[in-house]
Formats: structure tokens, C-alpha cells, sequence
């Protein structure tokens, strides 16, 4: 009996070992490698310099280009998911009779189960021509069906987190609305978003996080150029449409160029890393205020 | 190079299934035959050579071919001092490689294999046009081109003020080789900002759904894909070789009047090598499949009867160099006549 408890927890402690050495050897391969691409590319290029060319003739390292690329399907993706994913969750918490919630809520994570492949053949096959109708100057490669179907694909993380920020808000709030008279869309928007915010910035902030790490999606359909713009109708290149090009292409292992997809995956990891860390710390914050 | 992917993909997984099966071969594979065959050369040949060594593994499973990319140029190095038997060529033996080969006691033989063409291809919906010069391909692909050419009026200014979207091939690719060679005049130089992709596919959706689009990518996959795109008739001033714009066809590459874009591949064989019996039957079998194979894998196959003269002078060429090849080149040529 003793023996057995102590096998189980030690394969237990193994387990959570494991995730805990093998996220540290992501970030040490992860450092050593952008370390040796830093000794021989200036970290100020790295930063400043507002092209990204790496492969060709005339270099430049500027991961500007890649950066705005990122940002911009991200915010193309939020700018969807938000409104609707929000909309969602106020109206099952709401309006929808409970046995429907029951079902639509699940049915609703089935996005979520879709391979991003999939959305990414969606976007170039579907939606861009879709939107080809009547934007004619938009390439078949571009930052907008790709951003949209994004979007489209975070709505159940933050339709379904919000949700439950918004139940998790104390019935007395609730109850008090309704007995001061008010309707449910003033209950929704006057008390419930208002008290369950910080829970919904969370929900935000981790289909951001989602967003920017999206990479199947963005390869198919947002265009394989690093362009530093904010016009969403031409072809751009994520960080992690860049590094899917490099590792399947013929780049020498070893060589400066097959190391700038480490440099370009410290930022991603940067990115994402703050990202997780400031939603860990506002979901802290929220438990505080209502526990 | 998709396909080129999928291929290898392929014959890996073969490679596996044979390894677990254990040694299956064809039922008419040639034990027998040993040795080793040594090739080199360019990069461009490559595919096609392998794609025939790859099916030279069946048919003879005990001859070990091993196939280097040195390019063209490090392939004749090798060959004029005799180190390899086989050399890829994507151009004609130079002068003085050729004398080095001469001083180093070897006669060798210059033989086609296929055809190469690059298309310069557009949106279907672009009507504005209508040919391109090499020297404004030039201008929009030149290193100095980066972050300055960015629209089509600068390039010629009847053409509309509008953003050019470039796609081309990969930079590990021998077609980027060969096209900065022959448009910009150095290999393996070109601007950065444009669409760059060794999946031929993706250079396809991208110009296919891009008005303002310009690619470039081998003949075969515009071929494939002639529906979606529209090709450029290409002029390269020069008279000799055909005046005005000139559109990639088989006709045009085949004749090298589609210039500077089409070029024939080549393969080279010493002497030394036609006595080793592995070596003539690899280049027999190479003769009988390369046709197709070349075809499968984007190259411009030659034509039947071309391939069946370029076998008879590498026949007549063994023959001058092996004393009892005289009757085996009777047999065999009864044999093709059938």
C-alpha cells in the first residue's frame, strides 16, 4: 500500500516535472540560439530597422515588418471575435431560455475544435474571393479574410469565458437590477458587463494571446511578404507565417539565416509570454474582489 | 517544387516499406549488375536525375548510385579530373573546362535531356500587359529594386499607378538561381520584398487571386495551371533569337527562341565511365524513362525521336570506346526499332 502511494506520487511529481523541464528547454534553445544570432545581427537593427529580408542579396533584419503583420490580423481577428463573441455571451446568460444555453454553448466550442487548416482553406477559398466581389483591389493573399476568419475562430473563447465571468457575478447584483426596475439590456450593460469586466478583459486577452501564436491560418491565407503596413487588402507575413517558411524550406541548419527564426520566435514568445502573464494577473485581481 | 516534395516523400515512404518487408524487387530486376555510379553537378538536372536513379534502384537494386549537388560549374570541376562518371549540366561544358578534361586524357560526350522555361505569368484580369522586356524585369527584380519599385507605372509609365505584388520562387531553389542569372545577370541576387516560395502552389494561388500580381515559376506548372493565369510574351531585344515578344510554348523553349528563359539541360559522359557496364546501362534506362519522368516533375521532355538519337550517340560513343560494343550496339538497335 505504502509502496504503491509512493509510485503514484511519484509519477505524479514526474509528470509535472516534465512540462516544467521541457517548457525550460524551450526557452533555453530558444535564448541560446537568438543569443548567437544577436552577437552577429545588432539587437537596435533588430528593432528599428523596417524591412525584413534575411534570405536575399541586400539583408536587412528589421522584425518590424513581421511585427506589424502579427498586430494586424490580430486586431483584424479581435475586431470580429469581440463584438460577437460578446454579444453571445451576454445573450445566453441573459436572454436565452437555460435549456437552449445548455445546448448552444457546447456547440458553440465545436469552433474551436475545427483544425486552423481548415480555416485557413476557408479564408483563401471562400471568404477572400467572397470579399473579392466587391473589393476588387484585394489580393488573393491578405491580412482581412485572414484576420476575419480569425476571428470567427476565437468567438467560442471569448463567447464561453465570458460567459462565465458574467454568471460568475453575485445574484444580489443581478437581483438588485431587476428590483430597481430595470430591463434586461440595462441589467446586461449597466451591472453585469460592468462587474464581470475584468473577467471578459481576461477572455480578450487570451484570444489575443491565441491570435498572435495562430500560424496555420495566417500561412494559407495572409500572404507570405514582410511588409510593414497597415493596409489589410495586400499580402503580409506573420512571425509565425516566417517561421513555418524558413523550417520548411531548404535554409541551411546552423547558418544566420536559419537563426533568425529563433530571434523572430523570442518575440512571439515575448509577446505571448506578457500576454498570459497580465491575464494571470487580472484574473488575481478579479478572484480578490468577489471571493 | 512541391511535386518535387511529394515525390521524395513518397519514395521515402517506399524506401521504408521496402526496408520492412526486407529486400522486393522488381521481378525482372537485374542482380547481377554491381558497382558504383558517381555523379555531380547542377542542381537544376538534379530532380531529373534522381527521379531516374530513383527508379534505377529497382531495376538494378545492386548498383549504388549516389547523385551531389555542386552545381554546374563544381560538376565539371570534378568531371574534367575525372572524379565522377555522370555530370548535371544546366549549360554547355565551358572552353577551358572542356581542355582540362582533354589534358586529364578523357573524350566525353554532351548529351540533352530535357528542356527548362521559366513563365513570367499575371492575373487573368490584368489587361494592361501585354509583353515585358527582360531589361523592366530587370528593373523590378534588381536588389536596388527593394522598397523602390513598388508600382507598376514605374516600370513603364503607361502602365496604371498601382501596387505590383511580386511572387517568384524560393531562394534555395535552383529556379531562383536561373532566373536572377538570366534577368538580373547575377545568380542568386534580387530584391527581398516579394512573395518567396519554394511551393509552387502558393506562387500559383497567390497570382491567380491577385490583380495586381507578377510571378514567375517553371512552364509545366503554368501548364497546370493555364486557366487561372495569363503568361507574358517576354522580348529580349536581341534579333538574333527572334524579334519582339516571344510567348514560352513548347515550340518557342524547345527552339530557344523564348530567350533568356528557356535553356536545355544537359547530361555529360566520360570515357572512362562507358567502360564500366553499370554506367551504360544506367544511361540506357535513363534514355527510356527520362521522357516521362522529366515531364512528371515540371521539366519540358525532349521529343521521341531526339531522345532516340541522343541514345544513339551515346551508343556510337561507348562503341568508339569499349572494343566489343560494335555487336551489342546491332542487338540494341534492333531492339529500338520495335
Amino acid at each position: 500500500m505504502r509502496i504503491q502511494e509512493r509510485i503514484i506520487e511519484g509519477l505524479l511529481w514526474l509528470s509535472a516535472a516534465i512540462t516544467i523541464l521541457v517548457t525550460a528547454g524551450i526557452i533555453w534553445v530558444l535564448l541560446s540560439e537568438s543569443l548567437t544570432f544577436f552577437s552577429e545581427v545588432s539587437i537596435i537593427d533588430f528593432l528599428t530597422d523596417k524591412q525584413w529580408t534575411p534570405l536575399f542579396a541586400d539583408k536587412h533584419f528589421g522584425i518590424l515588418p513581421l511585427v506589424a503583420g502579427t498586430m494586424l490580423t490580430t486586431a483584424i481577428a479581435i475586431a470580429v471575435a469581440l463584438p460577437i463573441g460578446l454579444t453571445i455571451a451576454i445573450y445566453l446568460n441573459t436572454y436565452a431560455p437555460a435549456g437552449f444555453r445548455a445546448t448552444i454553448k457546447p456547440m458553440l466550442e465545436i469552433l474551436a475544435s475545427i483544425p486552423t487548416v481548415v480555416y485557413g482553406f476557408f479564408a483563401l477559398t471562400v471568404v477572400t474571393p467572397f470579399l473579392q466581389s466587391f473589393i476588387p483591389n484585394l489580393a488573393g493573399f491578405n491580412s482581412l479574410s485572414a484576420g476575419m476568419v480569425m476571428g470567427i475562430m476565437i468567438i467560442p473563447m471569448i463567447s464561453s469565458l465570458s460567459e462565465d465571468a458574467i454568471s460568475a457575478v453575485p445574484k444580489s447584483l443581478r437581483e438588485g437590477a431587476y428590483g430597481m426596475g430595470a430591463t434586461k439590456f440595462q441589467t446586461a450593460f449597466g451591472v453585469l458587463v460592468p462587474a464581470a469586466s475584468s473577467g471578459i478583459l481576461v477572455s480578450i486577452i487570451l484570444a489575443i494571446s491565441r491570435a498572435v501564436g495562430e500560424t496555420m491560418l495566417v500561412a494559407i491565407a495572409a500572404g507570405q511578404q514582410p511588409r510593414l503596413t497597415a493596409n489589410p487588402l495586400v499580402p503580409i507575413e506573420t512571425i509565425t507565417t516566417y517561421i513555418v517558411q524558413v523550417s520548411l524550406g531548404d535554409v541551411p541548419h546552423g547558418s544566420l539565416e536559419y537563426r533568425t527564426i529563433f530571434a523572430a520566435g523570442i518575440t512571439l514568445f515575448i509577446f505571448t509570454f506578457a500576454l498570459n502573464n497580465i491575464s494571470f494577473w487580472i484574473r488575481k485581481k478579479y478572484q480578490e474582489k468577489y471571493d | 517544387m512541391l511535386h518535387l516534395k511529394l515525390k521524395n516523400l513518397a519514395a521515402a515512404a517506399l524506401l521504408l516499406l521496402v526496408a520492412a518487408c526486407g529486400p522486393k524487387y522488381n521481378e525482372d530486376a537485374d542482380l547481377t549488375l554491381k558497382g558504383d555510379i558517381s555523379i555531380d553537378g547542377s542542381s537544376t538536372v538534379y530532380p531529373i536525375t534522381e527521379a531516374v536513379a530513383e527508379e534505377f534502384r529497382y531495376a538494378a537494386p545492386n548498383v549504388r548510385t549516389t547523385i551531389g549537388v555542386s552545381g554546374s560549374g563544381g560538376g565539371f570541376k570534378k568531371f574534367s579530373r575525372g572524379e565522377i562518371d555522370i555530370s548535371n549540366a544546366s549549360r554547355s561544358i565551358k572552353e577551358d573546362e572542356a581542355k582540362a578534361a582533354r589534358a586529364n586524357g578523357l573524350d566525353f560526350i554532351e548529351l540533352s535531356v530535357a528542356y527548362d522555361g521559366l513563365t513570367i505569368v499575371v492575373n487573368p484580369k490584368n489587361d494592361w500587359v501585354k509583353d515585358i522586356t527582360v531589361a523592366e524585369l530587370k528593373k523590378m527584380w534588381e536588389p536596388a529594386a527593394q522598397n523602390k519599385i513598388k508600382r507598376w507605372n514605374q516600370i513603364r509609365p503607361e502602365w496604371p499607378n498601382r501596387e505590383i505584388h511580386l511572387y517568384g520562387a524560393g531562394v534555395e531553389s535552383g529556379t531562383y538561381d536561373y532566373f536572377t542569372e538570366a534577368i538580373v545577370g547575377t545568380s542568386h541576387a534580387s530584391r527581398g520584398d516579394f512573395t518567396a516560395s519554394e511551393d509552387d502552389n502558393v506562387l500559383v494561388q497567390g497570382v491567380a487571386g491577385d490583380i495586381n500580381a507578377l510571378g514567375f515559376f517553371g512552364y509545366a506548372y503554368y501548364e497546370e495551371n493555364k486557366d487561372k493565369l495569363k503568361a507574358i510574351p517576354v522580348d529580349d531585344e536581341d534579333a538574333s533569337n527572334g524579334t519582339g515578344p516571344i510567348l514560352p510554348s513548347l515550340e518557342t523553349i524547345k527552339d530557344g527562341s523564348y530567350a533568356p528563359l528557356s535553356r536545355a539541360l544537359f547530361l555529360y559522359v566520360n570515357s572512362p565511365a562507358v567502360k564500366k557496364p553499370q554506367v551504360v546501362e544506367f544511361m540506357d534506362f535513363y534514355f527510356e524513362n527520362v521522357g516521362q519522368l522529366s515531364q512528371e516533375i515540371g521539366f519540358i521532355p525532349l521529343p521521341d525521336e531526339k531522345y532516340k538519337a541522343e541514345h544513339q550517340k551515346f551508343k556510337d560513343f561507348v562503341a568508339k570506346h569499349t572494343g566489343n560494343a560494335t555487336t551489342q550496339r546491332k542487338t540494341d538497335s534492333t531492339n529500338t526499332s520495335h
